[in-house]
Order: structure tokens, then sequence, then C-alpha cells
């Protein structure tokens, strides 16, 4: 698996793995069967005993497979030498498993060694994993796992299994032992990461927030191994299969959906705007075509400065700079635009660009819609998630 | 007791020291230095080869000891049980028991200096291999080194220090233990030192117990330094 170009990801399929251990009852998961196309991170998820970890093991073969198999690009992942196989597949665990007695280089050149790379080679590769992971290639490369924080060492731990460009990657809890601050960098700085190297990732969490964040896809996994439902995030909290995964993604799924849209996914309201200056009866016509009940005071460049309500009777109205109300930038997730929208006089919300110009508005009727009809505006499939 | 009878004349020739050695003063340089070449210097060698030798059987022995215990956790008592055994026989004993079958010969010494270090050394390095932390056992398997891999890239190097801990103590206790030696064996600082305790002179007495602890101090020391040399990591992982 090795001499495979760089870069490239591999498909998984687990067909009907099951694995008994002796002397219990119940498996620890029941054929489960799923395809994870290349290049996708799916995140496996459940309660304890919801064997997500051990269908991961199986896959490294940490643990054997009692029946069916798993194919990584379709060749068995028993038709390799376990040891090969190991190579092959990028592994990061909660605690980490730095090597102590070596240097962060050092344990990021353990693969690489392994399968005989020259040392020049080994030493431009750890340059750029350093830069990768976002750790000082010159200062960190010889420093020792205690020397590190936290988040230091995990950032590591995931240079050293990405080493060999591995096609796929197993990440068992692996933000799961970080304070919760570093933990949403190191999420938010691996998903930028994932998008630049494109790999298969199997990632296991017990965290349903974690799942919906780094998922394309969820496969969540009931008591005994069973698959409960596999679907894209979007899908899972729109539509749960059962009532199991209802519960298990909670009675906030629908905040939790607004989460996965950020506002420069959506058709915002067109804004009504005047410059700086101009008499608000200008816009009135205007105003009075759409949904909206106020004005945006704009200046030359389009940038906001305050607010007018409608209400007003017609008469020019001062501005007041600086009341401008609630306001986001186009990266922020309909979650958060709507907690400000709440938290600041429930007024609408103007959406601003890069540039902080107004982009366009957001409504709570908006967000309704969006949430009604997916993110996509596709009003046909709304309401069926009405009940509970 | 009877074999405390010396072989050799028990005093020392008093000839070449002049007029210290003649007032029997606390210690005559010029005797010793004299002597170096023909009492001191020899007998100091044999003692490093003694305690060299049986540190290296036993480390080879404990060693292989360890390693079945590490995989077979069943093997870890009776071993421990053995060489305790060994280990609490006073010395002098097993120097008796030894002599009917193994004679008066370098062997016997050996076999009892070795039979001290067994216990040190397999209990030190089966506590630094144990000391692995499961996960950095777990990541290495995980990323594909093989068992015996494993053991000499992972694990080996992190019970490096509870290893060279063990040695330590080891080579001390050898180095003393070795002195007795002489009881069976002319060889080694022993020789010298028990030739000096049936003499009123002081400096060869002195001398020779003075070298012996040089020399524990000395190979105590050099082994810190292979210590912090070989891994410097362990400093920092207790900061």
């Amino acid at each position: 698996m090795s001499e495979r170009p760089q870069g490239e990801a591999a498909e998984i399929v687990f067909d009907a793995v099951t694995k008994r251990y002796p002397g219990r009852q119940q498996p620890a998961v029941s054929s489960l069967s799923l395809t994870i196309p290349a290049g996708e991170i799916c995140v496996l998820v459940g309660p304890s005993g919801g064997g997500k970890t051990t269908a991961m093991k199986m896959v490294n073969r940490l643990i054997d497979i009692t029946d069916g198999d798993i194919l990584i690009d379709g060749r068995s992942v028993r038709s390799l030498a376990v040891a090969e196989l190991r190579r092959g597949i990028g592994y990061v665990i909660q605690q980490v498993g730095l090597f102590p007695h070596m240097t962060v280089a050092g344990n990021i050149a353990t693969v690489p060694r392994l399968l005989g790379w020259s040392g020049e080679r080994i030493a431009a590769r750890v340059r750029e994993l350093l830069e990768l992971v976002g750790l000082d290639p010159v200062h960190d490369r010889a420093r020792y796992p205690a020397q590190l924080s936290g988040g230091q060492r995990q950032r590591v731990g995931l240079a050293r299994a990405l080493a060999a460009d591995p096609p796929l990657m197993l990440m068992d809890e692996p933000f799961g032992a970080i304070d919760p601050i570093t933990r949403e960098r190191l999420q938010d700085e691996f998903l930028r990461l994932h998008r630049e190297i494109r790999k298969t990732v199997i990632f296991v969490t017990h965290d349903i927030d974690e799942a919906i964040k780094m998922g394309d896809r969820i496969a969540i996994l009931e008591e005994g191994g069973v698959l409960a439902q596999y679907a894209t995030p979007e899908e899972i909290l729109a539509r749960p299969a059962t009532e199991f995964v209802a519960r298990f993604v909670g009675r906030d799924r629908g905040l939790k959906r607004l989460a996965l849209t950020r506002l420069c996914e959506l058709e915002l309201l067109e804004p009504v705007t005047v410059r700086d200056g101009e008499a608000v009866d200008a816009a009135a016509t205007r105003l009075a075509a759409s949904e909206l009940d106020f004005v945006i005071v704009v200046d030359a460049q389009g940038r906001p400065v305050g607010r007018v309500g409608a209400a007003a009777g017609g008469g020019v109205q001062a501005v007041r700079p600086g009341d401008l109300g609630p306001h986001a930038g186009l990266e922020t997730s309909l979650r958060d635009a709507l907690s400000i929208m709440l938290s600041d006089s429930a007024r609408p919300l103007v959406a601003l660009d890069g540039e902080g110009r107004v982009a366009g508005v957001v409504s709570y009727e908006l967000i309704s819609r969006a949430l009604a009809g997916g993110t996509a505006p596709s009003p046909t499939t709304a309401r069926t998630e009405a009940a509970s | 007791m009877t074999r405390l009878a010396a072989t050799e004349p028990v005093i020392p020739d008093f000839g070449g020291g002049g007029e210290c050695v003649e007032r029997n003063r606390t210690f005559c340089w010029d005797w010793f230095s004299d002597h170096w070449g023909d009492i001191f210097g020899p007998a100091l060698l044999d003692h490093v080869v003694l305690t060299a030798i049986a540190v290296s059987i036993g480390f080879v022995i404990a060693l292989a000891a360890a390693l079945v215990a590490h995989r077979r956790g069943w093997f870890e008592t009776p071993f421990t049980i053995v060489a305790g055994i060994l280990y609490t026989i006073p010395s002098l004993a097993l120097f008796q028991l030894l002599v009917p079958i193994t004679g008066l010969t370098v062997t016997t010494a050996e076999i009892a200096l070795v039979s001290y270090t067994l216990l040190i050394l397999f209990r030190n390095i089966l506590t630094g291999l144990r000391g692995v932390p499961e996960e950095v056992r777990e990541a290495a398997r995980g990323m594909g080194l093989t068992e015996r891999q494993t053991l000499w890239r992972v694990e080996l190097p992190i019970a490096l220090p509870a290893v060279i801990a063990g040695l330590r103590v080891a080579v001390v206790t050898v180095i003393s233990l070795a002195t007795v030696a002489a009881l069976i064996i002319d060889q080694g600082l022993g020789a010298p030192i028990f030739n000096a305790i049936n003499s009123p002179f002081n400096t060869a007495f002195i001398a020779a117990g003075g070298l012996a602890v040089a020399l524990a101090l000395t190979a105590d020391g050099l082994l810190v330094l292979v210590q912090r040399l070989a891994s410097p990591w362990a400093a920092l992982d207790r900061g």
C-alpha cells in the first residue's frame, strides 16, 4: 500500500462484519455493512457498548474479524501481512501514545523508517508535516513529548499518522482528552487539513456534536454493534431513522441542523439600503415591496452605518450611527445567527461580506424556511419531521 | 573458616618504604606507589574483571528471564522466588556450599557473585518494561511495528532508566561482595584487604579498602553518566 501515489484516498467497504467474543452472547459488532467513499470522513458514533471502537480496530486488525470482511479499495484486510497492512493505515488514538524516548521528529519518522525511506526523504517529510499540523519545523522537531502541551502532542500524533501518506486514517476519539477550546481549534484545523489532503478517515467519537461537525457521513451504532443509521449529518438530523437515533441526536436536533448551515449557503433577503445623508423616503417604495420593515443606511463603500425603522411615518429620520442592530459575517452558522438575533432585541440580522459590506438580511422566517427545506430550498421535503 | 589461612605470607614486605613504613604512619604514598605495579594495580584490574563478568552474566540471565516474564506473567513468581533465595543466602555460606562442587576456583566466586545480581536486575528490568504506557504499546502496534521491533525500539529504550538503576545497585553490590571472594581465590582487592587485616600495617589496608570504595563510586558515576546520555528524555519526564 505504501507505493500508492501521494494523496490518493481509498474506498472502504464493511461487508457484513461481525465480532463475537468467546463466552459472550451478544456480538460486539453485528453484521455491519457500510461503504465509505474515498476521501470522506466517516464518523462512527454511539453509546459505549456500541462497538464503534471495535469496528474501527478491525480495519487495521488490532481486533480480529469473526465473520464478514473489510475491503480497502477492493482488497481484503486479511490479504496482507498484518504489519504491512498497518503501515499503510494512519492511526491516531485519544491518549496519542507518543514515544516518550524519541523527539518529535523521531516520532513522526516511525513509519517512514519501517518502510526504509532514506534519511533525506524522512527529514524533508518531517519538515513538511510539522508545517502542515501547525508546529514549528525548526524549534519543535528536537523537543521531547514531555515538553509539549496536550494539543501539541495530538498534533504530533496526527503528523505521525500522516507520515507515510496513507490512503486511510483511523482516529479513535482523537480530541477526546483535550480542553474544549483547543479541541475546537484542532477540529477546525483537521477539517481544513482534510480539505487539502483528502484522505478517507474513520473517526470514532461518543460525542454527537463532534460527529455532526466532523462527519461527511455518520454511522450511528446501537448496543451490540447494530447499525441504526448511516447517512449525512443533515439527513440524520432531519430524518432520524429510528426512535433510538432521534433520542441519541437529542431534542435540540433542529438547532444542530442550524449549526450545519452557514449564512453564505442561504439565499438571503434582499436588503433595502439608502446612502447616508439621503432621505429615507427614497427607499419607501422599495421597502413597501419587500418583506422587511427597516432600511439599512450605508456609507459610500456600501458598509452599514445604522438601520432605520419604517414606522417613522415617512419623514426624514436622523440616523444614529452605530445602531445597526444584530449583524454577523457570512461564515456565521445559522445557529449562531439565531442566537445573535435572540440576544439582540430579536430583530432581523444584517449579514456582512468579507469587506464589511451589506450582503443581505436574515429573518426568522428565512431560518425557519431553511430548517423546513434543508439547506437547499426544496419545500417538498418539509414538514415530514414535524412529529416528535 | 579454616580456609581463611592465606597462601601468601601475612606480613607484607616492609622494605622499600623508608621511615613512613617503619613508623607505620596512617598512609605511606611512597610505599603505595612502589607496590602499585605488583599488588594494587593487578588487584584492581582483577576486581574490575570479576565484577564485569559477574554483572554481564547476571544481566544476560536477568534480561532473558524478564523478557519471558514480560510476555508470560506466570514466570515472574517462580523466578523471583529462586532469585530471592539466592539473594538471601549469606555470601560466606554460599561459598561454603559451592566449594565442594566447583572447588576453590574463579567459577565458584563468579557463581556466587552472579546469583546476587539476579534479583535486583530482574526486578528492575521487568518494572521498566511494565512501566511502558499501554497507549504507547498500542500506538506501536497500530503503526505496524512487529513484536520484536516494539521490544527493541520502544519498550527496552523506555525501560532503560530503570534497567540502569538496577545495574547501578548490582555493580556496587558486586564490587563490595567481590572483596569477600578473596576467601576462596587470591584475586581482586579482597586479597590485600585480608592480608592487611591480619597485620598492623595501615597503608596496605587503607589502600585496598580505599580502592574498592573508589571503584564502586566511579562505576556508579559512570553508569549515571551513561543513563543521562542514553535517556535524555527521562529527566524531562519527571519534571
